[in-house]
């Protein structure tokens, strides 16, 4: 019994950065309709940026800091100058792209600094059951998808983000930048990106540490609906624990085949997630 | 949001897969019949070039044939029916690993044999992931897809016994038959039997995508509904192309087992299988020739950014990950300047010098 309640506070805590990238891959999909394979590259940049800062000035939290700059401002920089005049021409080219701009970004990374492992430290205390940084990754996913919840409700931003991301036209029409509008939507995403990276980065370090995670995050994000960012923190979640269960009692190496097997089960009862409401289609 | 991720552009196609009826005295032969002569005209061309060159490129040259085949159905799953798969380096992990499975266990079994049981072999996993997943579209498809990219090769860890761990497996084939020996190397031997394999494959997938089934599948690519109210079977079509497209990915990764001697999980990562998606997309993907510029993509930009490391003397750690960087910036290079890709842009500048001629 106590093992089960170790592996869903584990899960509970690793699924809260699954939960935060399947965040920031929702935010985009919401707002261009194409998932940004680059977001963990993106997430590998700024982590990265994070562990040279605190070697640096010697402080984790400024180093924290610069991670989530650099997610800003780099998401909204990609979004700009590489994602939007090939989006103008076709969708999947767009996500291609990312692809690409995956493959250029993690090689960067490795040419900086290199295929080796690298050890970073959480940001709390981890020994232990539910250790002080598992409380931070909960409380600050969840405080994230609150804060985003009351921006895209509560403020004239939010309203601008959701008129352009569901009706552009219109959006237009009314005055909304809608370009803008995007940018400033990747900008988030990648913040929330970032803190999904320092989240689930820990204890080490590579080039390739985030693409199981990446896996895990867009599973969080299919499961829960594409559509919802609600959908995304639950999928989270779910897959946190799911992957525990799995990892805990049959082995870790098929952790990955059983969000296979979890994505289809979810999927063939709901082909839009969880969460997602039915849509109509016009003919 | 019907299919938000799939192109709705119709008028990418008409770059080749469709044979347009303007020659009138070479579309008197019947499709197939024009297709293997195609293939016997490649196979020669590839067989005058091992002729000129050595052992090195012979490997390479093999390593185009295995890889095109696998982006060629890639080519039929995205380009012709629009389904977004991430995990085609699956279905070669499948068939390198059944390939070097036949040859350890069976070391009696001609090749041609293996390569029949690996068609068996991907067209049974084909119709498992694509049945499991027929429901799904769009980027659902793409995320369920990328999922058993990065999860299979953890079977190879998990059965130790079997598939050899982290370390893989190796496996020993014979080389030119006696007759020939002091005629072709070993090399140059197994690059033959490679693009004889490859040209074959080719020559069905274009004959497929020319005919009915390619039809009902640009249909549903264009508009799912539109297509299953004109009696186009929408299921089955989309599971038929995702079993070809498997099948042949399989039969790409045995060629690979077959002319690498080395199976291993490291080799079949989740780059590999976004390389192949990325390159068709560079290639070309409204024809199966895209298919070829991907392939000499992924081998030729690969081992001149290795050269070019070299050549400059950079430390380690940039050497390593150089291919890389130069893939993902040509390829995003071509995407910004080149939307329809390499065979798009060369398809125009086509139609560019015939209107001046006339």
């Amino acid at each position: 019994m106590t093992h089960f309640i170790n592996l869903t506070l584990n899960g509970l805590a690793s699924g809260a950065g699954y939960a935060a990238l399947a965040l920031s891959l929702v935010i985009i999909y919401q707002a261009t309709r194409l998932v940004n394979f680059a977001q963990p590259a993106l997430a590998l940049l700024s982590v990265y940026t994070a562990y040279t800062v605190t070697q640096l000035t010697g402080s984790y939290w400024v180093g924290f800091a610069a991670a989530l700059t650099v997610g800003l401002v780099v998401g909204a920089l990609v979004e700009r100058v590489i994602i939007r005049p090939i989006a103008r021409t076709s969708q999947l080219n767009a996500i291609i792209v990312t692809l690409g701009l995956l493959l250029v970004i993690q090689g960067v990374v490795g040419m900086v600094w290199g295929n080796e492992q690298h050890g970073f430290r959480y940001a709390f205390d981890y020994v232990g059951r539910f250790a002080p940084s598992d409380v931070f990754a909960l409380a600050s996913v969840g405080g994230v998808a609150l804060l985003l919840f009351l921006v895209y409700r509560f403020t004239p931003l939010g309203l601008r983000m959701r008129a352009a991301a569901f009706r552009p036209e219109a959006a237009r029409l009314s005055g909304v930048k809608v370009g803008l509008m995007l940018t400033v939507g990747w900008g988030i995403a990648s913040l929330i990106g970032a803190l999904a990276g320092m989240l689930a980065g820990p204890p080490f370090l590579s080039p390739n540490v985030f693409d199981v995670v990446f896996v895990f995050g867009i599973t969080a994000a299919v499961v829960g609906g594409l559509d919802n960012p609600f959908g995304a923190v639950v999928g989270g979640l779910l897959i946190g624990l799911g992957m525990s269960y799995v990892s805990g009692y049959v082995g870790p190496e098929l952790a990955t085949l059983s969000a296979l097997v979890i994505v289809v089960l979810v999927l063939s009862v709901r082909p839009d997630g969880i969460l997602s409401r039915p849509t109509a289609r016009k003919v | 949001m019907s299919q938000p991720t799939v192109r709705r552009e119709t008028p990418t196609d008409p770059v080749g897969s469709d044979p347009a009826p303007r020659h009138t005295r070479r579309s008197a032969l019947p499709l197939p019949v024009r297709h293997l002569l195609l293939a016997a005209l490649g196979l020669a061309a590839v067989a005058g070039l091992l002729l000129v060159t050595g052992d090195l490129t012979a490997l390479r040259l093999a390593a185009v044939g295995y890889t095109m085949l696998a982006v060629a159905g890639l080519q039929l799953l995205v380009g012709a029916s629009g389904q977004v798969s991430l995990g085609h380096g699956a279905f070669m992990m499948i068939g390198a690993y059944a390939m070097a499975l036949l040859v350890l266990h069976q070391p009696m079994l001609p090749l041609a044999v293996n390569l029949a049981i690996i068609v068996v072999v991907s067209v049974v996993a084909g119709i498992a992931v694509g049945a499991a997943t027929a429901r799904l579209h769009g980027p659902y498809l793409a995320g369920a897809t990328l999922i058993l990219a990065v999860g299979l090769p953890g079977l190879a860890h998990r059965y130790h016994d079997v598939l050899g761990g982290s370390n893989g497996l190796n496996i020993r084939t014979a080389g030119a038959p006696p007759f020939l020996q002091g005629l072709v190397s070993t090399s140059e031997w197994r690059a033959l039997v490679v693009w004889t394999t490859v040209v074959l494959g080719l020559a069905l997938l274009a004959t497929l995508s020319a005919g009915r089934l390619g039809r009902r599948m640009r249909a549903i690519r264009d508009d799912e509904t539109a297509a299953a109210m004109a009696g186009v079977p929408v299921g089955g079509t989309k599971v038929v192309a995702f079993v070809i497209a498997s099948t042949a990915g399989g039969l790409a990764g045995g060629l690979q087992a077959y002319v690498l001697g080395t199976v291993t999980p490291g080799s079949f990562t989740l780059v590999l299988s976004l390389t192949l998606l990325a390159a068709l997309v560079m290639g070309g993907i409204g024809s199966l020739w895209g298919a070829l510029w991907a392939a000499i993509a992924i081998v030729y930009l690969q081992i001149w950014a290795t050269d070019l490391a070299r050549a400059l003397n950079l430390s380690r750690d940039v050497e390593n990950n150089l291919p890389i960087v130069f893939f993902g910036v040509v390829l995003i290079l071509v995407l910004r300047f080149w939307p329809l890709g390499v065979h798009g842009a060369l398809h125009s500048l086509r139609a560019r010098l015939r209107a001046r001629e006339s």
